[in-house]
């Protein structure tokens, strides 16, 4: 686009344009001027950082793993699927998206945990409580992460072009063959935007995991329930593990963003 | 004994309902003309199995692919038919060789075998040295050649061709018209193709079903169909002045209250008369001598065709005529133009209505 052209925004937006810019940034630039830079190359290498990061990315990829298993099927029946009811079962998956968190906790606590209605017959068989294990902390991630990849690929799927589906199907390929090998390499870039997003929310998910996980250093105590703690008990420590997340986050989404999630 | 295609059958969607009977016999080629939302899309997406029809049969080289009296639907990927779409919809994500052997690769020929039969058929098309291109690299023209050899690639028994030629710009249209000619003439199975082109018809095809409103309004050889059209869209369509009118003694058609031909004809009743825009002669002031069918006129607009322009001629007798690009402008003929036109008897052709 040319700079001559005439641009379509209004001079009265600028001005809270900006503040919301200002508002968005101002908070990481505080987190930057309170970190202990000199000190911090060796607080990252202290063991308990290491193990909550290292818990914490392998949590939020299973969990986006388990996302994309059963999210990607269920956005493929959403967007594609004929049969009555279907809005009412999008508004339903759609729930964990605007439940807050910590309510999402308590639901499954009261679903999976050793008195519910499911977590009960889990243990009366096979002796197994989930609530306050690693398995746990994956589940809660999955849950409030799995909406975020299924509404975004819901969306790639609805943009998709049937028209080449229907190409392959006159060329000889069932609709599970179609699918395969037209309809998913054609919404990957989708699929992928879906999975970072997914990925990005588990990573920084709090409330859910700290209900029904609780916060146990070495199996469950995840980044954001580490700084969370940290922050009671030694304020310098929850900065740098900020700093950490907001690393690790970040360079995630650059590495990606090229490739995946750049807008079009 | 293949039988070709033989299909009778009725479709609704919504407001829209299409009857449509036909029948192609294996190496012919059924041009399916009519104006825009006629249903030609929709015919061919039930042959390809993409819609299920509410009522009736299709055939194909003697098996049932729709019967809606024993509940029989054989789903597109079980069917051999190949279709070219008006928009090619090759795969984006393949190359062209790779579009050309999805196809082999659905009916169970292995990896290597399907790229080796796939690099054949782009050779027979031209495209060897396009192998690896990806279809967003192609030209319109191009992309057309690698969606037919993908849909030929397969052997299949139908071939339905949607607007084969529409995408291309006017030069290229030309060109890909005679190559197109030239496959088909080469492709064993019957074929059908939709157009709304009348040039497309006379050149690829040898039987012509016009279809408007959902049905079926007149069928047969081309040349038969393009001398005697029995209504205004397809005389317009196939460039024929055509009036619906009462035929007298002595050659006389009357078609409006104001307005008698004079042909050259023994019939009477009720006929069409019909000329050809070529037919017609046009003046700036009354032709001297008495030629019967002779008019005044308004030129309401005039278009290019080829060397020559066509001009809609308003008045008592509106008519298309044709005249070349020499005469327009010496008769300095633009639109808002008083004129005069006269029809030979001889060129009017009169048959029943």
């Amino acid at each position: 686009m040319s700079r001559r052209e005439r641009s379509g925004v209004p001079p009265v937006l600028l001005a809270p344009a900006g503040l919301a810019v200002l508002f968005l940034v101002v908070p990481l630039i505080g987190l930057f001027l309170r970190a202990p830079w000199r000190s911090l190359p060796d607080r990252v290498r202290e063991p308990a950082i290491r193990e909550a990061l290292r818990l914490s990315l392998e949590t939020a990829t299973e969990a986006t793993v388990v996302a994309m298993v059963l999210g990607v099927p269920l956005a493929v029946l959403l967007a594609h699927g004929r049969f009555p009811g279907r809005s009412l079962l999008r508004a339903l998956v759609t729930v964990p998206l605007v439940l807050p968190p910590v309510v999402g906790g308590v639901a499954l606590l009261s679903a999976l945990g050793r008195a519910g209605f499911v977590g009960k017959r889990i243990y009366d068989i096979t002796g197994y409580s989930l609530p306050f294990t690693t398995t746990a902390v994956v589940i809660a991630e999955a849950f409030v992460a799995m909406p975020f990849l299924v509404i975004a690929v819901e969306g790639a799927l609805r943009g998709s072009d049937v028209r080449y589906a229907e190409a392959a199907a006159t060329l000889g390929a069932s609709r599970w063959t179609t699918f395969r090998t037209v309809t998913l390499p054609l919404v990957a870039p989708g699929v992928m935007a879906g999975a970072v997003l997914c990925w990005a929310r588990a990573l920084g998910e709090f409330g859910a995991t700290i209900t029904f996980a609780g916060n146990f250093p070495g199996r469950t105590q995840t980044m954001p329930l580490a700084v969370y703690q940290a922050l009671e008990t030694d304020p310098p420590a929850a900065i740098v593990l900020s700093m950490v997340l907001l690393i690790v986050s970040v360079a995630v989404l650059a590495l990606l963003r090229d490739r995946w999630v750049a807008p079009s | 004994m293949s039988e070709g295609l033989v299909a009778d059958f009725e479709v609704t969607l919504g407001e829209f309902s299409l009857r449509l009977g036909l029948t192609v016999e294996p190496g012919r080629v059924t041009a399916l003309l009519g104006p825009n939302g006629a249903g030609k899309s929709t015919a061919l997406r039930v042959l390809a199995g993409l819609l299920r029809v509410d009522r009736g049969t299709v055939r194909l080289a003697g098996r049932d692919l729709e019967d809606d009296s024993r509940d029989l639907h054989v789903p597109a990927e079980e069917r051999a038919v190949g279709m070219v779409f008006q928009d090619y919809r090759l795969f984006p994500h393949r190359s062209a060789l790779d579009n050309v052997a999805y196809g082999l690769r659905r009916r169970g020929m292995a990896r290597a075998a399907a790229r080796e039969r796939a690099g054949e058929w782009l050779s027979y098309v031209g495209l060897t040295e396009y192998a690896k291109a990806r279809p967003a690299r192609l030209s319109g023209g191009q992309a057309q050649r690698v969606a037919l050899a993908r849909a030929l690639a397969t052997g299949p028994d139908l071939l339905l061709l949607d607007e084969p030629l529409s995408a291309l710009d006017a030069a290229t249209r030309m060109q890909v018209r005679g190559e197109l000619r030239r496959y088909l003439a080469g492709f064993p199975g019957a074929v059908l193709m939709v157009t709304h082109d009348p040039v497309d018809a006379m050149v690829l095809a040898s039987d012509v079903v016009v279809i408007e409103g959902g049905a079926v309004v007149q069928r047969g050889p081309v040349a038969q169909v393009a001398a005697h059209p029995q209504t205004d869209y397809v005389a317009r369509l196939v460039g024929l002045n055509l009036y619906h009118g009462l035929a007298g003694p002595n050659g006389h058609v009357r078609v409006s209250p104001e307005v008698e031909l004079t042909a050259v004809s023994e019939l009477t009743g009720t006929v069409f008369a019909a000329f050809a825009p070529s037919a017609v002669a046009v003046f700036r002031s009354r032709p001297d001598g008495s030629p019967r069918n002779v008019f005044p006129a308004r030129v309401d607009d005039l278009e290019m065709h080829g060397g020559t322009f066509r001009l809609r001629l308003n008045g008592a007798l509106p008519v298309l005529a044709d005249v070349t690009a020499a005469a327009a402008t010496e008769l300095d003929l633009v639109p808002g133009r008083e004129v005069w036109f006269a029809v030979k008897a001889n060129e009017i052709s009169v048959y029943p209505a």
